[in-house]
């Protein structure tokens, strides 16, 4: 098996200053929010990677610059052997490219019809689109005769289908989901989810799939990269990270998610919130929230290194 | 068991619109006792949110209570309007909202939110009510509270925000608090703080919890009681951890099995068919009917299983029994 | 999003029609007094502007057909020489008002409504620009119309017009003006084009949809106006219609100052400039009935605009 996306040492600023007349004022420096720190991965061809972390986390902003709509501040983003960051940027890997979104309300055009969203991916390059929004219908769980309808007489369950009928219209091999199924409700979910698994097995598709649910990423993907404010702090197959989680955020990841067989559980909850990713902790960025910090870990960013399988940021896990 | 603090009688909502009279809310009866956490659980539509704007009188118009009763500690409360319904709010019953931001007020500082609220309820004088305030910032966890009552709402990070309308919800000692979705917009680690410190004020002070939200996994660690609706209509109410265990309604198992932590290890989720009926679209009979596998010819009759009219658990004519679970 | 939408661009099948009747905008029409009285108005008042040739019993621009005995005959009475009797009277050249009016009325209508079709255009193409591109294409166009919103619109209108006479040749001046007042109104109005139309950029520039047509590669361009253009819509209309009262009565200030429609082809304003010369001599007709009309147009216009912005509002509905 071949690496069908490689990630290396991907990063990403963002520019957070206020607007020039306020800096000159007020003298403040340009300020910069690094989105995404020094992050490297690969995905395999036909297998879900999956990318776990809270709010901030960066986890959204790797899954954009994969799919070409911003650009990467350093590092290569390499999509089936073309590096779209140096080469002439996403349009060499647009068609093998897409991308189905959180929002289902948002990411259809409301003025479209359904037929003239499905087929959007093929008829932006002119080619011939006939009848393939109704098969694509079919193929997603939902009938020929609602090529004709608007957005809005969908639920939302049936509009994140469409949305995945869309990503299918030209025959892509990756497909990236950000958090598709976050604005679902749990019966909802557990349809779109299956129906992205017989896809997948269909028709061969690799996903890189990004999510904050614990419960769904267990069930969808075969390795897991847990990010912490844009770093990524453990990665690893699937059954090796949730049996012997080697980082301590991802332990406390893992014991702060609510269970279905925790009744009245009485934990002591996770100490501190994500802090504020402008002025990052030195050294390791969890540090200050960590049962494990010692001096080093707040003047040190530990390197990656590999425990078996598991390939981890941490100076003390083992 | 003593009176309860808050007691639902056969709550019905209505919404008249153009298109008829829709009832988001159809026939809800629960009781919540001091020191107990209800968790009322549903999907989007499902009629929670509705419930609980209905008990505290925040119906938008046009929806209306059309028929039932709300009362608070034996006291009837659901014809309340304007002054007095205002008076009965933040004194004896806080509101807890998904979103912090909405619920403070972005102008003023903590302080004065929390003292106006203390000084409109309680008889204190200023001095009085800002020691209060900054006791009740201090019991829901904030630090140094002393120094941060005089910040502005933004200068708070999310989690920290949660807490102070907690404190503003709990600051006048009410006996009932409504939890609406409070952990939704919340990262999962400071979603296990907002849950860990619910439950200890809840046993601390002995308020009643009314805790709305979409989430079973919320509901098994914090609730004590669930009420597990559909289409505006309880479809199961009892302890939580036999209705997640044991669950008897057909749609509450088919809920907990489309988790996708309960069909671990399974490459496909166990799912119900098809979608909660929009409310102008109820079916006759059951409501869950259409989308239920072991739905027979009377559950397409009118009337509806009530829990009254079944066991008092599940609203089902058929539900689900032990025995079969075991064979499932 | 809702019905009314569709309703906008889909009125070519019956069935699309009758769906659009039942829609939330028809039912919201249907269900205000206001509207339906206001759009009865301007409807009526549009429809005899248009078929003014047709209506009107003179016709005022045919200086042959004037007879100068019959000026200042009051309203319906026969006048005292010829005996003809004038609905709303005469003027000083014995003018018949109500067709003056009527006549006038055209001009007023298509004067207001090609200013607002060019400040649209203008405004809606900057406003596109502005909100998708940002940058400093974003800052010029911006900074330009917080610039032009410093001086009141009449002012700016009269400068345009200043300029345009000064620059024209005395012998087409009365043939230009009203092409030029087009131009002057048009200028003046298109920044509230432009910032609703930016603002609702910003919005829906950040919404997934876009996100997913840039994701297949769709060109910035064709995303403005296939995507974002047709969601913007809805306040490009309720600005329009609102912006139709204005530059009508913007184009009657001008024209009572002189600076707009000649004499030889009046408007509103022209008509109520030269009725304003009688007013304290007893002929108050000449003054009274354009300005009634000026003012029905203008409100019932307005009006209409008002509830408009409230039927497409969805956080009022």
């Amino acid at each position: 098996m071949s690496a069908l996306i490689r990630v290396e040492n991907l990063v990403r600023d963002f520019d957070v200053s206020k607007p020039w007349l306020n800096r000159v004022i007020e003298r403040l420096p340009r300020a910069k929010l690094r989105a995404v720190a020094d992050v490297s991965f690969e995905i395999e061809e036909r297998s879900v990677y999956a990318l776990v972390g809270e709010s901030g986390s960066g986890k959204s902003t790797i899954g954009r610059i994969i799919a070409g709509l911003i650009p990467a501040s350093a590092g290569r983003v390499v999509i089936d052997g073309v590096d779209i960051v140096d080469q002439g940027g996403p349009d060499a890997v647009r068609s093998e490219l897409q991308m189905i979104f959180q929002d289902p309300y948002a990411s259809l055009n409301p003025r479209w019809k359904v037929r003239d969203i499905i087929a959007e991916p093929v008829a932006v390059r002119g080619e011939r689109t006939q009848g393939l929004a109704e098969k694509l219908l079919e193929q997603v769980g939902l009938s020929a005769t609602d090529a004709g309808k608007f957005p809005h007489e969908f639920s939302g369950g049936q509009r994140q289908r469409i949305c995945i009928a869309r990503a299918l219209a030209s025959n892509p091999k990756i497909i990236i989901c950000d958090e598709p199924t976050s604005a679902l409700d749990v019966s909802v979910q557990s349809q779109v989810l299956n129906l992205m698994s017989d896809l997948r097995e269909e028709m061969g598709l690799t996903y890189l799939f990004i999510s904050h649910d614990l419960t769904v990423v267990r069930h969808m993907a075969d390795r897991i990269g847990v990010l912490y404010l844009g770093s990524l702090v453990e990665e690893a197959p699937r059954d090796r990270l949730f049996d012997a989680p080697k980082h301590p955020y991802t332990r406390m990841l893992f014991d702060a998610a609510p269970r279905m067989d925790a009744f009245g559980r009485e934990v002591d909850p996770p100490k501190g919130e994500i802090p504020d990713a402008i002025n990052p902790p030195p050294g390791c960025p969890y540090h200050p929230r960590c049962p494990l910090a010692t001096q080093i870990c707040k003047e040190e960013h530990p390197a990656p290194r590999m425990i078996g399988e598991t390939r981890v940021r941490c100076h003390h896990a083992e | 068991m003593s009176e309860p603090v808050l007691s639902v009688r056969d709550l019905v909502v209505e919404i008249p619109t153009r298109h008829g009279v829709l009832r988001p809310v159809d026939g809800v009866s629960y009781d919540i006792a001091a020191g107990e956490i209800l968790g009322v659980v549903g999907e989007s539509g499902a009629g929670k949110s509705m419930t609980g704007n209905a008990v505290i009188g925040l119906l938008d118009r046009p929806a209306r209570i059309a028929s039932g009763e709300v009362l608070l500690q034996g006291q009837p409360i659901h014809q309340l309007q304007g002054a007095a319904l205002r008076k009965l709010r933040g004194r004896h019953m806080g509101m807890i909202f998904q979103d912090p931001l909405t619920s403070l007020n972005p102008l003023l500082t903590v302080g004065d939110q929390l003292t106006e609220t203390i000084q409109e309820h309680l008889d204190l004088s200023a001095s009085q009510a800002h020691e209060r305030a900054i006791a009740a910032l201090d019991e829901v966890g904030i630090p140094a509270a002393r120094q941060r009552i005089d910040s502005y709402p933004h200068e708070f990070s999310g989690g920290m925000r949660q807490r102070v309308v907690i404190a503003l919800a709990l600051c006048a000692e009410p006996e009932l608090i409504i939890a609406d979705e409070p952990t939704t917009a919340l990262d999962v680690s400071v979603q296990a703080q907002i849950i860990a410190l619910l439950r200890r004020l809840c046993r601390e002070r002995g308020v009643a919890v009314m805790l709305v939200t979409h989430d079973m996994g919320v509901i098994a660690e914090a609730a004590d009681r669930v009420a597990v609706m559909y289409a505006g209509r309880l479809a199961e109410l009892g302890p939580v951890r036999e209705v997640v265990t044991q669950a008897r309604h057909p749609y509450t198992a088919g809920l907990m099995a489309s988790t996708p932590v309960a069909s671990q290890g399974q490459k496909r989720l166990r799912q119900i068919p098809g979608a909660m009926p929009r409310l102008d679209a109820v079916p006759a009979g059951c409501a869950f009917h259409p989308r239920c596998e072991r739905a027979q010819a009377r559950c397409r009759q009118a009337p509806g299983p009530t829990l009254q009219a079944c066991d008092g658990r599940a609203a089902c004519w058929f539900p689900i029994t032990h025995e079969q679970e075991a064979t499932l | 999003m809702s019905d009314h939408q569709i309703e906008i661009e889909t009125r070519r099948t019956p069935g699309r029609l009758a769906r659009a009747w039942n829609g939330d905008l028809a039912y919201s029409f249907r269900h205000s007094p206001v509207a339906m009285i206001s759009a009865f108005m301007v409807a009526l008042l549009v429809l005899s502007a248009v078929f003014a040739p047709w209506i009107a019993p003179h016709n005022p621009f045919d200086p042959g057909s004037l007879n100068l005995m019959n000026g200042f005959t009051p309203p319906g009475e026969p006048n005292a020489f010829t005996g003809e009797v004038f609905l709303l009277g005469t003027d000083d050249q014995g003018r018949d008002v109500f067709s003056t009016i009527l006549y006038g009325m055209r001009i007023s209508l298509l004067v207001g409504f090609s200013a607002v079709m060019l400040a649209m255009v203008i405004g809606v193409v900057l406003g596109l620009l502005a909100g998708y591109l940002g940058g400093w294409i974003e800052s010029v166009i911006m900074r330009i119309a917080d610039i032009q919103l410093t001086f009141p619109a009449i002012l700016v209108a009269m400068l345009i017009f200043g300029v345009a006479k000064g620059i024209t040749p005395p012998e087409y001046r009365d043939q230009m003006a009203i092409y030029v007042l087009i131009l002057a109104i048009g200028l003046s109005d298109w920044v509230q084009f432009a910032r609703v139309v930016r603002g609702a950029t910003l919005v829906e520039k950040n919404r997934e949809y876009v996100e997913a047509a840039r994701l297949v590669g769709r060109r910035p361009f064709s995303i403005m106006i296939r995507h974002i253009l047709p969601n913007a819509l809805n306040a490009v209309l309720v600005i329009a219609t609102i912006s139709l009262a204005l530059a009508i009565i913007a184009e009657a200030t001008l024209s009572f100052l002189g600076v707009g429609a000649p004499p030889t082809k009046p408007s509103l304003g022209t008509l109520i400039r030269i009725g304003q010369g009688y007013m304290f001599s007893g002929e108050w007709w000449i003054l009274l009935f354009p300005a009634l009309t000026l003012l029905a147009l203008a409100l019932s216009i307005n009006l209409l605009g008002d509830w408009l912005r409230d039927a497409l509002n969805p956080r009022l509905r």
